[in-house]
């Protein structure tokens, strides 16, 4: 976050605070030792195939072996609870419910089977937390996603992979729309925010930002005053806007680096006409050139819109805008000091 | 989906038949269970609407069974799954239809890798990839 944005609000101080430390669970076990419950069995793979409705031949008679999409079955806790979960992933789970992050749902599930499950096996696993989430906003509510990675053993021997990712959110803010994952914008405004943008006198609200499964990364972060550039994990290529997947490499995987703030304006317009009504003419809009090589388009702020030049050095700060649906964060531009020494004529 | 065919060897770009899923909260609830997922959201309509979903909803465990199911079902006796990943969109919810849809995306022998989409009503409640190895008909001696 830039240095100059000393004044963000306590709950949003809060969230980082809880984000850093829900992150110190990166890398520490997840449940050492497990075992299941009950030893692979012909009782449960057919319980398994009837409410599947499966019929493959492979799953029945005496040499029958498990559906592999049953893994992390042998695992479960069940109604009496799991008894394998380490001290971390507890943890994890109380300091995520202790911010309300009481509800849970499932979104990624990647297993790799590495030899079939028979009937008399008896399993073993260890699993690790391999990371969580920055605080997103999903359809459900807003929470972190917790990623586990888990080895299924027998007798020693590696049976099976299992990924497993999990949102733990806080509950009962969720739409009635599609309830799955899918972000939308943060239902709760921020309190504390500077400089809230002035809402033209009683003028039409201001189109809010689309936000889909492919920005919400973006726009959860500037909801935390975060301005979060995508990195391809294919090949390290940084983009802006965020987008499904890598335009040089292809790959989907991504992660993100938070960008310092600082940045130049690498072309604008100074907007007259037409007028829109929730706007205030004239003003300047930006293509901003970051220090960390990608760009952006975002409002200048800090000098008049004709003082605005190419060049000129910004530096990152949020806005708080509010229409009567509540509020939310855009990120902005300010002029360094110094930078707007004047107007056209020296131009 | 004719492109499928038995009797030849799965090739990239084949279209799998549709299976069309009803969403039944018998579905729901038994597949919970047979998974040993006791999550109230999966069996709870009350508790699941506290929790800010409109009703009980599917279990991640019972789509990927499904999505396994879709896939040896269509390949047949012999099918072997290698690997699931699935993620998890629109939530399948009582009352839904689901239709899976599947496209091979690589073949090479027996070795298979095909994209799967599961539709309902609310859009895609899974997207994945199943790598699987199929069983190489004995008699086809291809020239």
């Amino acid at each position: 976050m830039s240095g100059g944005d000393g004044a963000r609000g306590a709950a949003v101080s809060g969230d980082d605070a809880l984000y850093a430390r829900l992150k110190a669970f990166e890398g520490r076990p997840a449940a050492t030792g497990g075992r299941g419950k009950d030893p692979v069995n012909a009782a449960m793979i057919r319980h398994w195939c009837e409410a599947m409705g499966d019929t493959h031949p492979a799953y029945r008679g005496p040499d029958a072996v498990a559906p592999p999409t049953m893994l992390q079955a042998w695992t479960m806790g069940g109604l009496s609870g799991h008894t394998d979960r380490s001290p971390a992933y507890d943890e994890l789970s109380a300091l995520l419910d202790g911010a309300g992050c009481t509800a849970v749902v499932a979104t990624d599930c990647e297993q790799e089977y590495l030899r079939p499950l028979r009937p008399g096996d008896e399993i073993t696993f260890d699993a690790v937390i391999e990371s969580v989430s920055p605080r997103k906003t999903t359809k459900l509510g807003s929470g972190y996603f917790v990623t586990t990675r888990m080895d299924v053993r027998v007798d020693g021997e590696l049976a099976g992979a299992h990924r497993f990712r999990i949102l733990k959110y806080v509950p009962g803010k969720g739409s009635s729309g599609p309830g799955g994952p899918a972000p939308e914008a943060d239902p709760a405004p921020r309190k504390g925010t500077p400089e809230p943008v002035a809402a033209p006198r009683d003028a039409p609200a201001r189109p809010r930002p689309v936000i889909n499964r492919d920005n919400a990364g973006f726009w959860a972060g500037v909801a935390e005053h975060r301005l979060l550039i995508q990195r391809c994990t294919g090949c390290g290529r940084l983009r802006m806007p965020w987008l499904p997947g890598c335009a040089r490499c292809g790959a989907p995987e991504w992660d993100t680096v938070e960008a310092g703030g600082g940045g130049t304006v690498h072309s604008y317009v100074v907007m007259h006409h037409p007028p829109f009504p929730a706007f205030d003419p004239p003003y300047a809009v930006a293509l901003i050139a970051l220090e960390e090589g990608v760009r952006l388009v975002a409002g200048v702020t800090g000098v008049p819109p004709d003082a605005v030049r190419v060049g000129m050095p910004v530096r990152l700060e949020f806005q708080q805008v509010r229409d009567g649906k509540g509020a939310w964060e855009l990120p902005v531009f300010r002029a360094e000091p110094g930078a707007a020494r004047a107007p056209r004529e020296e131009g | 989906m004719s492109d499928a065919a038995p009797g030849r060897p799965p090739a990239p770009g084949d279209a799998l038949p549709p299976l069309r899923i009803p969403i039944t909260r018998t579905l729901i609830v038994s597949g919970a269970v047979a998974s040993r997922d006791y999550q109230d959201v999966h069996h709870d309509a009350e508790a699941a609407r506290a929790k800010g979903s409109p009703d009980i909803f599917m279990n991640i465990l019972t789509t990927n069974g499904l999505v396994g199911r879709y896939l040896t079902d269509h390949f047949g006796p012999g099918t072997v799954l290698r690997k699931v990943a699935i993620r998890l969109g629109a939530p399948n919810h009582p009352g839904d239809t689901m239709e899976l849809t599947g496209t091979v995306t690589e073949a090479d022998g027996a070795a298979v890798q095909v994209r799967v989409v599961g539709a309902n009503g609310l859009g895609h409640h899974v997207t994945g990839t199943v790598t699987l190895t199929v069983p190489v008909t004995g008699g086809s001696a291809a020239p």
